[in-house]
């Protein structure tokens, strides 16, 4: 075990402890996991002994923590870890048809390698991100609003050695690499933090608001804090300017005095 | 499509999503010029109590799905009792539906920072972490950035900006497990534990993280402090309803033209939001949906009109929830939907507790013979029955959750459940094939 986890491995396991209140090291657990899963692509039994080793606890309670966990891949798991989301709302817009594709296009179903070891797919739960659906994710990068061409694309891209850009941030790691962020190690290539605004979906209320001017009003940043100032102006303003509803069957009764809130 | 109504557009209320337009707001010298830390340099010159009775009168109510009142738990954290105080800061996001933290936090991390220097001077915390779900990468990633830039800046660490007050901040990833959002799995989690429920009470306001007392809050309702502390209470409550104050992101999904992230006045009606997110999708009908996640029992086309607040959700026998608005159309199968939410209860299930663990194990087996065409009557008694056992009848509120699509997907569509079992609809998929299956 000791020439797996290396000198440097171990510092960086200690690094994780001295990030919780001391005697609390324990707490360092989940991203020690993460940790080993970045040398070796899964959650050994040598892993699992060396957190052991490091929190001074038992191996039997590590297992049982990394056991318990989704994220803790149980055997070797490819370079690509694609996770297709098929929760419900995933699943009937499209992401259902995405999973079978691609599980048919790599031979292989839920929480499978290829038989080169390179791509292991896994159906996922909500990925908070209904708004974008369906969705799947590389790596724990998000693919927004696929379909299962589209994720056949990018699975062909990854088997030709390519690496697809996600629809959020920078370019793919590898799975090794994304364990390592997730035991709290910036990425520290240019741009990793993934620049660039939200897709639509984010800014879809701010867009509105925008366009027609809406803004909250009665915003005074030094009301003092002790003081319970009531006579605040009205809650919004939309400028009389807005453009008007196209009268092409609205529901009635929608038209409450604006500029004033209904309580 | 049409322009929303004025009325509908009355109810947008960009607060804490205005920066979002704002490509940069998440560094910090951008977040900065856009009134970015104003409000931690005016909280510093009140005293702690002052801010929690500030949070009292503003009426925030949690907005992690239960929506207790925020002043009020702050208030419980016992003072002067020599112990270390400690704040949680709960992103999880993990229940079906549910968008609204990890855009916040992308777009807006340091907002999210601010809110917690505040919340943890006005509670007495030296520590605090931000437990975030572990497949959110691309948000950590923003976060932990931000806490590096806030440390750099001098609003973390010793001393921050000369008050005497010191806070460590830590970003922890979770391991995918959606117990893990339930504030005392998430507590034993953090504590390197596999995440089950605690029995409350105790409760964390006095037997936290490490037994210690503890505030666990969701990001959005950390996130709207600095702006109360800015604007003050009565400014608040302008928006949103007497007793469900304030502005609410509501995340809107499915068969809607735009769906997305709205931050609206609390008590806005799905009629008005479905105007803003520009109506369903042509050829879609509404049929059912959920007003706060999957947990919320499922509404209908008849409940266009009720506001989404705390109380009328309550009224309407259903839940504010996470205010995750998932749209179904009349192209979409309740009995499919429920079936596969199951699905996600029986996976996501600590395991702890007999009527959720096998409640949900046999739940999923008889909606997936349903689905197969090999139903009978007698399954939608046994499903009504697993749901008698679970709900009040389970440990923590995951049981309780998993009957909500169960009963009102029965209680508005057991036509499509008997057009199943009586042969009228084709079977969804053969006996063999486990969709969705882990
Ligand atoms: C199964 C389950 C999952 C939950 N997931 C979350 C979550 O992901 N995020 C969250 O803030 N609250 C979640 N909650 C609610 C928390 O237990 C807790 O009430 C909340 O974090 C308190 O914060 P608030 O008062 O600011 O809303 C969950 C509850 C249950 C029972
Ligand atoms: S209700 Fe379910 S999730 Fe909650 S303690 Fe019981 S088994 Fe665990
Ligand atoms: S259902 Fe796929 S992200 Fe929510």
């Amino acid at each position: 075990m000791s020439d797996i986890f290396t000198e440097e491995t171990r510092d960086r396991a200690r690094a994780i402890m001295a990030r919780y209140p001391a005697g609390r090291e324990r707490s360092a657990l989940l991203p020690m996991l993460h940790l080993v899963q970045s040398v070796q692509g899964y959650v050994s039994p040598e892993g699992m002994a060396f957190c052991a080793e490091m929190l001074g606890i038992t191996k039997a309670q590590v297992a049982a923590v990394a056991t318990f966990y989704t994220m803790y891949k149980r055997r070797p798991t490819g370079d690509w870890l694609v996770s297709v989301c098929t929760n419900t709302m995933c699943g009937v817009l499209g992401g259902d048809k995405a999973y079978k594709a691609l599980s048919e296009h790599l031979g292989v179903g839920h929480d499978e390698t290829t038989e080169d070891g390179t791509i292991t797919l896994e159906h996922a739960e909500c990925l908070a991100a209904c708004d974008y659906a369906p969705v799947m994710t590389v790596n724990y990068e998000f693919f927004d609003r696929i379909d299962a061409d589209r994720a056949l694309d990018v699975v062909k891209q990854l088997e030709n050695g390519e690496r697809p850009q996600p629809s959020r941030g920078p370019r793919l790691c590898t799975f090794k690499e994304a364990s390592l962020q997730l035991a709290g190690w910036a990425d520290d290539r240019d741009g990793a933090v993934g620049e660039g605004p939200a897709g639509e979906p984010t800014l879809a209320g701010n867009r509105l608001a925008e366009r027609f001017g809406v803004t909250v009003a009665g915003f005074d940043p030094n009301t003092p804090i002790g003081g319970n100032g009531n006579g605040s102006g009205p809650g919004h303003s939309v400028p009389p300017t807005a453009p008007k509803p196209a009268s092409d069957g609205k529901p009635a009764g929608d038209t409450p005095a604006v500029g004033k809130e209904s309580k | 499509m049409s322009n929303p109504s004025q009325g509908a557009l009355a109810k947008l209320t960009p607060v804490l999503t205005k920066r979002w337009l704002s490509p940069d707001a998440w560094k910090i010298g951008v977040y900065e010029r856009l009134d970015g830390y104003a409000a931690l340099r005016k909280a510093f010159k009140a005293q702690p109590d002052e801010l929690i009775a500030l949070m009292k009168d503003s009426g925030l109510r949690g907005r992690g799905g239960a929506g207790f009142p925020t002043g009020m738990k702050w208030g419980f954290i016992p003072q002067n009792d020599g112990k270390p105080h400690y704040l949680v800061v709960n992103a999880d996001e993990g229940e079906p539906g549910t968008c609204k933290d990890l855009p916040l936090m992308m777009a807006d991390p340091h907002s999210l920072v601010e809110g917690i220097i505040i919340a943890a001077y006005a509670i007495r915390a030296n520590f605090a972490a931000i437990y975030i779900r572990g497949e959110a990468m691309h948000a950590a990633r923003r976060l932990r950035n931000a806490v590096n830039e806030a440390y750099q800046r001098g609003y973390l660490g010793r001393n921050i900006l000369g008050t005497g007050f010191d806070l460590d901040l830590v970003v922890h990833s979770g391991a995918g497990a959606y117990i893990c959002g339930e504030e005392t799995a998430l507590l034993d989690s953090l504590e390197g534990y596999r995440g089950q429920p605690r029995l409350k009470p105790p409760f964390p306001a006095t037997h936290g993280l490490y037994s210690a007392p503890t505030v666990v809050n969701n990001v959005e309702t950390i996130c709207s402090v600095p702006y109360i502390v800015l604007g003050g209470g009565a400014w608040w409550k302008t928006m949103g309803t007497e007793k469900s104050p304030g502005p609410k992101i509501y995340s809107i999904s499915g068969r809607v033209q735009n769906p997305g992230q709205y931050e609206c006045s609390l008590g806005i009606t799905l009629r008005e939001l479905l105007e803003l997110a520009g109506g369903m999708q042509d050829g879609h009908q509404l049929r059912f949906w959920t007003p706060g996640g999957s947990s919320t029992p499922l509404l209908t086309a008849e409940h266009l009109d009720t506001p989404m607040d705390f109380e009328s959700m309550a009224a309407a026998g259903t839940m504010l929830g996470t205010t995750a608005v998932q749209i179904f159309s009349d192209q979409d199968c309740p009995v499919y939907a429920t079936y596969r939410w199951i699905e996600f209860y029986h996976h996501e299930s600590c395991g702890k507790c007999t009527p959720c663990r096998e409640g949900n194990y046999w739940m999923a087996h008889v909606l997936r013979r349903i689905l197969s065409g090999a139903g009978t009557h007698e399954d939608l008694d046994t499903l009504l029955d697993a749901c008698d056992n679970l709900l009040g009848r389970s440990f923590c509120a995951l049981g309780d959750g998993a009957t909500s699509p169960v009963t009102s997907s029965i209680k508005y569509f057991k036509q499509d459940y008997l057009d199943y079992i009586e042969g009228r609809k084709a079977p969804m998929f053969g006996a063999g094939e486990l969709v969705g299956a882990h």
